[in-house]
């Protein structure tokens, strides 16, 4: 059996997929990114090795992905998020035609084919509004932790409409309405919707598809999951393993790499 | 004597300055502007009332300003930050044609007429990279309260290069430099110039002519309006001192005086 890994070292966290040749997942492994990314991207991989009860040699290709794939030093070769995700995507729901990531500090809109390959893109760059980034500023002006703050926010009964784009921006807005006496679960309510309708601007941009894979750190927040198939009018496809889309993506082209050189040691052979 | 005060609520700080009908500034208060809006501009006005050891009733008229300037409930009128910005710096800098304001939460460029109306102007609102908020999370990021960002970047030798594009994308690389050892002085002041790089770009959409006049709470450290200078290779008038943080307040206690005058003026005689 070959064994491929993919990981996805992100702004806020790291992330390791190890798959056999079915491609199935094997293991996984979630770690927090830090200050230092070589080592994240190590850790999250010894760990994803250790969960799966592998050796390192049995690994026959790695490839990275993410913000930081250049630093994993271990990795064979990188491939861009963009293309992760969408590979990943259709890997998982084979009906796939869009994709909205929203990670720690960036949200893209991909369009893909059948074939997980990227018809176009959108993302927001230069700018944290729309990206998970302005959930946690919520979380810490309001005191919650992330994972609480999607349930948080499904408690509202009346949302606050907020008005800031810029994430520092909301973090004194979302003081500011607490001042005011606003319950927290409609602020934050308020501050899902915010991202939701920037993300959606973006998924726009590419084109709104019925089939749209929901993936990215954010997909553990079902707070958003809902606040977007409220606003988008359809139900976004969503998993475990969506946090995991980009490693899943980078694994799947790993293993590429594993059967295509077989397939080359088998031609040479055949031809000598 | 007929006294006038001029309250800018700010999104960071509010200040008070209370002047005589001689144009002199006889009283001024700052404080945390915070979430109680209405109490941060009685405060503020207190503590300038007390300083010009005035009584409320004394002051003939109040004009608002700044973001919250509708939650000021004592005042008699208000007017726009741009209006104060631009009567304030004419106030101090009498040959001001163009205002560079930049505060806790927006930037402002403006030119004005020779009589301070604003002819053009530029305002960066929706982008924290823009504004005060940006240097304050640079600062934060490595460590440094508000207040040492003035004393850090005086020790800076060389700028490093800060993109600037978002004041939360510049966590990331604030903390990129300071693990390549870069001093945490060398970044302030390359925040600093990445600010200004943006506020350059805005008076330029304006049509800098001069005088230069800066003005905001930014401004008090020192070093920006040097590298205001350096970026637009043209001398700008610094308001002295903390006074560069009421210029707004200034202008809308000018504002008042005006009104005053027109409003007291003898009626035409009935013709």
């Amino acid at each position: 059996m070959a064994y491929a890994a993919g990981v996805d070292v992100g702004s806020t966290q790291t992330k390791a997929v190890i798959i056999n040749e079915e491609r199935q997942i094997v293991s996984r492994a979630l770690i927090d990114t830090g200050a230092n990314v070589v080592a994240a991207a190590e850790n999250a991989y010894t760990e994803a090795l250790l969960n799966s009860g592998l050796e390192e040699q049995q690994i026959e290709y790695v490839v990275g992905t993410g913000y930081g794939r250049y630093r994993v030093t271990f990795g064979n070769t990188q491939v861009t998020e963009i293309s992760c995700h969408g590979r990943g995507a259709v890997h998982m729901f084979p009906n796939t035609q869009t994709v909205l990531d929203m990670g720690g500090q960036d949200t893209k809109a991909i369009r893909v084919n059948p074939a997980g390959e990227i018809l176009d893109f959108c993302m927001n760059d230069k700018c944290a509004a729309g990206t998970g980034r302005f959930l946690g500023a919520a979380a810490a002006a309001l005191e919650i932790p992330l994972g609480e703050l999607g349930a948080t926010a499904l408690r509202a009964q009346k949302p606050v409409r907020i008005s800031t784009t810029c994430t520092v921006f909301a973090e004194s807005e979302v003081l500011s309405w607490l001042g005011k006496g606003k319950a927290i679960e409609d602020i934050l309510l308020g501050v899902h919707q915010s991202i939701a309708s920037r993300s959606i601007g973006l998924l726009r941009r590419v084109g709104i598809e019925q089939q749209l894979t929901f993936t990215g750190g954010v997909t553990r927040n079902l707070g958003m999951v809902h606040v977007l198939n409220e606003s988008l009018g359809l139900q976004v496809n969503v998993s475990e393993d969506s946090h995991f889309m980009g490693a899943i993506g980078a694994a799947l082209f790993a293993l590429d790499f594993v059967l295509g050189s077989r397939v080359a040691v088998r031609v040479r052979e055949s031809v000598a | 004597m007929s006294y006038t005060a001029g309250l800018d609520v700010g999104s960071t700080y509010t200040k008070a300055v209370i002047l005589d009908d001689g144009d002199r500034i006889v009283g001024r208060g700052m404080v945390n502007t915070g979430f109680k809006l209405d109490q941060a501009a009685w405060r503020a006005f207190e503590l300038a009332l007390e300083q010009a050891g005035l009584t409320p009733e004394q002051v003939s008229y109040v004009v608002g300003t700044g973001y919250g300037r509708y939650q000021v409930p004592f005042r008699d009128v208000n007017v726009t930050d741009l209006t104060s910005a631009a009567h304030g710096a004419r106030f101090l800098f009498p040959e001001t044609r163009t205002v560079l304001d930049i505060g806790g939460q927006t930037m402002k460029a403006m030119r004005l007429d020779e009589q301070a109306r604003v002819q053009s102007f530029r305002l960066n609102d929706k982008c924290a990279a823009g504004t005060g908020a940006f240097l304050e999370k640079t600062a934060r990021y490595m460590g440094f309260p508000t207040e040492e960002i003035g004393p850090l970047v005086a020790t800076s030798k060389e700028a490093v290069a800060i993109s600037g594009v978002c004041a939360v994308f510049a966590e990331s690389e604030v903390i990129n430099h300071l693990s390549q050892g870069s001093a945490p002085a060398d970044i302030m002041h390359g925040a600093m110039a990445s600010l200004v790089d943006r506020s350059v770009q805005l008076m330029k959409r304006v049509r800098v002519e001069p005088q230069v006049t800066v003005a905001g709470g930014i401004l008090r450290f020192q070093t920006m309006a040097a590298v205001v200078r350096e970026k637009l290779a043209m001398e700008v008038n610094l308001p002295p001192e903390d006074m560069v943080q009421f210029v707004g307040a200034i202008g809308a206690a000018a504002l008042g005086h005006r009104r005053l005058r027109k409003t007291r003026a003898p009626l035409p005689a009935a013709g």
